[in-house]
């Protein structure tokens, strides 16, 4: 009982952390209305800038109380210029622009600053000191329980409380909770949204960076903390409703206490369990536990022009025999290097092809694609180790089994659209990240399930190539074929006008389902064939950063032309194998040319080369 | 005070007003009136920069308007009233005044929340009321009550008489009378003649976007063949 009773303190004492997180997240989403990926990184930045003033430098030296607890206020308000800075330089000029571009540009944030802080702070993990006056322990209930979590579940409350204040008593907080119900209308009253923007992201930053500082006593300051954190935190605003402060609050004591209590009862899935809770409140509310229905949301993506008819036989004759003659002739005069790069290209140009299905025809929002790729590979993999499964079975079954994937979490998906659909598929592509990553009986875990070779005959890096040449070619035509059919015209259709589609007697929700299912069983199908060509998978076949590389192959060739993600797949998986050969810090380069690409080349590759930019 | 000259404006590629110039005196109560869809709200939009405007000049006392940004354009004196009202539902009146507030011009005799009470007597009563549960015509007093917060020399109203009841529409047609009486500028868009007939000065009359009749309110009232032409249904 005593045990239990502490737990929920422990629990309490992260819900303060992590609500300290969200407040910040929620808050600039609020008047913004952009998710903010790079609120994890702020955090980050918030612990390890208060490790270097606690280890170094005249706060260090003066040490004590004030070199503690200044050294946390003052990481706090570094952070908070630091986004700030970002607000000006980057996020200001992403406002208009769809929601995917708005979370891309805050990701190629995460990725240089990931790169940045390695180059800083070095790989190893950092210790921070004790915090003065709440060292050791007291005792509760005859258990002894850290100070410093008591004062933690503190700083919670407090927080929401000045937060309050802030929003209800002064000038700065009554403009916020306007701008976050009509910002046009605050603009026509006489106030310069610019530098609400920039306040509201300095506010927020600032948030994040204390709760960072605040971790510095309580755990090791790793390169780690910024993912872990940011999905935690969109879990909490989302579940609490995007906007609410009291709502982020509510939520965050939910998880907090989840994660506690988890512990003891489910320790394998307490990760499942958080998604698990977050999809079953969007389905009963689903703008969040406090949340209204959002307005003035962007659309998905970039209002769709008609796809041009196609293109003859002569032409595509004289485009298509070609590049076959290419790829059919060409590899046996290459080395290995080279075919497994081009097995690369083939594979992921489904993988691109299939997630731009969902997003051009379909005009939904994922952001966790690599869920389905993921479901594929390690359908494959499973067959392979637990019932000897040969390759041919494991490669027939593996889009089968990313099909009722996403057959059950399109379900709840493609109801929603913008930037709760994003969060959604994203949350759920972490729980077949969690089970991947914590069932390890079965999926291995972290250590992933090797020797998932191809059959005898497939097994040279050759055959291999044609195989994947042979399946993925099939795959994008397949997805290419069906946005030309009927059932793709129908899917258009609902994009560009879901009422009248309706009244036409489509079914919006059916349709949007099935499109949903098929994209997920082709990139399944891509992904089996990664898996047997390298013969093992790992739990970061369905992690975030595999999802941003879909949604970046497929922005980058441009969402609305039916070869943009062959376009893009090739120019990203090329880039990326190029920028891995000369550099180390290819993250840092690969958030600079996202960002490039959000800030230069909203349209995309194809996009461009097709027409020049209009002006805006 | 503000000429409006060769005033283009698109939504998209729908081309909604045509060239439209018109102009206000100081002092003076200008009515734009048309049926719906003629471009007076489109008109007030692009005058105030929440619409750019194509092309055209915009001019309020010498100065540019065209191309910047609403926040400026409210700076140098225009108080914008949306049509929609666009009331803070969440915030309380005293927070919705307080959004809107901005200190006068020197000479000028600054708007106060006191003085806003006694223009707007029932809104005193409700002054801890969330905006979003007020009744229509209380939300369209607060409305007024917030632009006039920040003390403008030209007051732009949409449609102020849009789904009230007669009473409420004769209430905000008094204090109309009594911000021109203190020297207000005013330029209102309006369907409802009668009301554009207690207030406005002068008056055009716009249709497809283009304008079709300048004239004295008077004349407009009197004129029973531009009515029906124009403006009856």
């Amino acid at each position: 009982m005593e045990a239990l009773a502490l737990q929920a303190l422990n629990g309490l004492a992260s819900a303060s952390s992590l609500f300290l997180v969200s407040a910040g997240l929620t808050i600039i989403f609020g008047v913004s209305r952009i998710v903010n990926f790079a609120h994890g990184s702020f955090y980050m930045l918030g612990a390890y800038l208060a490790w270097t003033l606690t280890s170094q430098g005249p706060l260090a030296e003066w040490g004590g109380f004030w070199g503690f607890w200044g050294a946390v206020l003052l990481a706090a308000l570094a952070v908070g210029v630091i986004g700030a800075a970002a607000e000006v330089l980057v996020l200001r000029r992403v406002y208009q622009a769809p929601e995917l571009f708005q979370l891309l540009a805050t990701f190629a944030l995460v990725l240089v600053v990931q790169d940045l802080a390695l180059l800083l702070w070095g790989a190893e993990d950092k210790f921070g000191p004790r915090a003065p006056l709440l060292r050791g322990a007291v005792e509760i209930l005859g258990l002894r329980f850290p100070r410093y979590e008591l004062f933690m579940i503190v700083v919670g409350p407090v927080v929401l409380g000045l937060l309050w204040l802030l929003l209800h008593r002064t000038r700065f907080g009554i403009l916020l909770r306007a701008a976050t119900q009509d910002r046009e209308m605050v603009a026509a009253l006489g106030v310069d949204q610019r530098r609400l923007f920039t306040g509201v992201f300095f506010l927020g930053a600032a948030l994040a960076g204390l709760a960072g500082a605040l971790q510095l006593p309580r755990e090791a300051v790793t390169l780690h903390m910024d993912m872990a954190i940011i999905v935690e935190a969109f879990v909490v605003v989302v579940v609490g409703g995007l906007g609410s402060l009291p709502g982020a609050f509510l939520a965050a004591l939910l998880i907090g206490e989840l994660h506690a209590f988890g512990i003891l009862a489910f320790p394998r899935i307490t990760l499942v369990l958080v998604f698990l809770v977050m999809a079953a409140v969007l389905v009963l509310r689903p703008y969040g536990l406090l949340g209204r229905r959002p307005s003035g949301l962007q659309p998905a993506a970039p209002m769709a022009a008609p796809l041009p008819p196609p293109s003859g036989r002569r032409q595509r004759v004289l485009v298509t025999l070609p590049a076959a003659v290419v790829l059919l002739l060409l590899p046996p005069f290459l080395g290995d290097y080279a075919r497994i790069l081009l097995t690369d290209f083939a594979v992921f140009i489904l993988f691109a092809a299939s997630l731009h299905f969902i997003m051009g025809p379909g005009g939904m929002a994922s952001f966790g694609h690599a869920a389905y790729f993921g479901a594929g590979a390690y359908a494959a993999a499973l067959l392979t180790r637990h019932m000897g499964a040969p390759m041919e079975v494991g490669l027939a079954l593996a889009p089968f089994a990313a099909g009722l994937v996403g057959l059950l979490f399109g379900w709840l998906c493609v109801r929603f659209s913008g930037v709760y659909a994003a969060m959604l598929t994203l949350a759920l592509a972490q729980i077949a990240w969690s089970i991947a990553f914590q069932w390890v009986e079965v999926t291995g875990g972290d250590n992933g399930i090797l020797g998932v070779w191809p059959s005898d005959w497939a097994r040279d890096r050759l055959s291999f190539w044609y195989l994947a040449l042979l399946l993925c070619s099939l795959g994008t035509w397949l997805l290419r074929r069906a946005i030309r059919a009927p059932f793709g015209l129908a899917l258009r259709a609902q994009r560009d006008s879901p009422l009248r589609a309706e009244a036409v007697g489509l079914d919006g929700f059916r349709l949007r389902w099935l499109g949903f299912a098929l994209a997920a069983a082709m990139a399944g199908l891509a992904g089996a064939v990664f898996a047997y060509g390298k013969g093992s998978v790992f739990p970061s076949f369905l992690g975030i950063p595999r999802s941003v590389d879909a949604l970046v192959m497929v922005l980058l060739g441009g969402v609305q032309t039916l070869s943009g993600p062959i376009l893009g797949a090739v120019a990203y998986i090329g880039l990326q194998d190029q920028l891995a050969r000369v550099t180390d810090l290819w993250r840092l380069l690969l958030g600079l040319v996202i960002l490039a690409l959000v800030l230069f080349f909203p349209r995309g590759l194809a996009g461009a080369i097709a027409r020049p930019e209009p002006r805006a | 005070m503000l000429e409006v000259a060769q005033l283009h404006a698109h939504y998209g590629r729908a081309h909604i007003l045509h060239g439209l110039s018109f102009h206000v005196g100081e002092g003076e109560v200008v009515c734009l009136l048309g049926r719906n869809g003629a471009g007076k709200s489109t008109s007030l939009k692009a005058v105030m920069g929440l619409l750019r405007p194509s092309t055209g000049r915009v001019r309020f006392r010498g100065q540019e308007l065209a191309g910047k940004p609403p926040h400026a354009i409210a700076r140098s004196g225009l108080g914008y009233v949306p049509e929609e009202r666009r009331i803070f539902a969440e915030l309380t009146v005293l927070e919705n005044l307080e959004v809107g507030r901005r200190p006068a011009a020197p000479g000028l005799r600054p708007w106060t929340v006191e003085r806003l009470f006694e223009l707007f007597p029932s809104l005193a009563a409700l002054r801890h009321r969330p905006g979003g549960r007020m009744s229509g015509g209380e939300q369209q007093m607060l409305t007024i009550a917030r632009t006039l917060m920040g003390n403008p020399s030209l007051l732009l109203l949409d449609e102020p008489s849009e789904g009230l009841a007669p009473v409420v529409v004769e209430r905000i047609a008094a204090t109309l009378q009594a911000l021109k009486a203190e020297g207000l500028s005013i330029l209102l868009s309006e369907q409802n003649l009668a009301f554009a007939g207690a207030v406005a000065d002068r008056a055009y009359i716009l249709e497809t976007g283009h304008i079709r009749h300048e004239g004295p309110m008077r004349e407009i009232m009197a004129d029973t063949g531009l009515r029906a032409r124009y403006l009856s249904v």
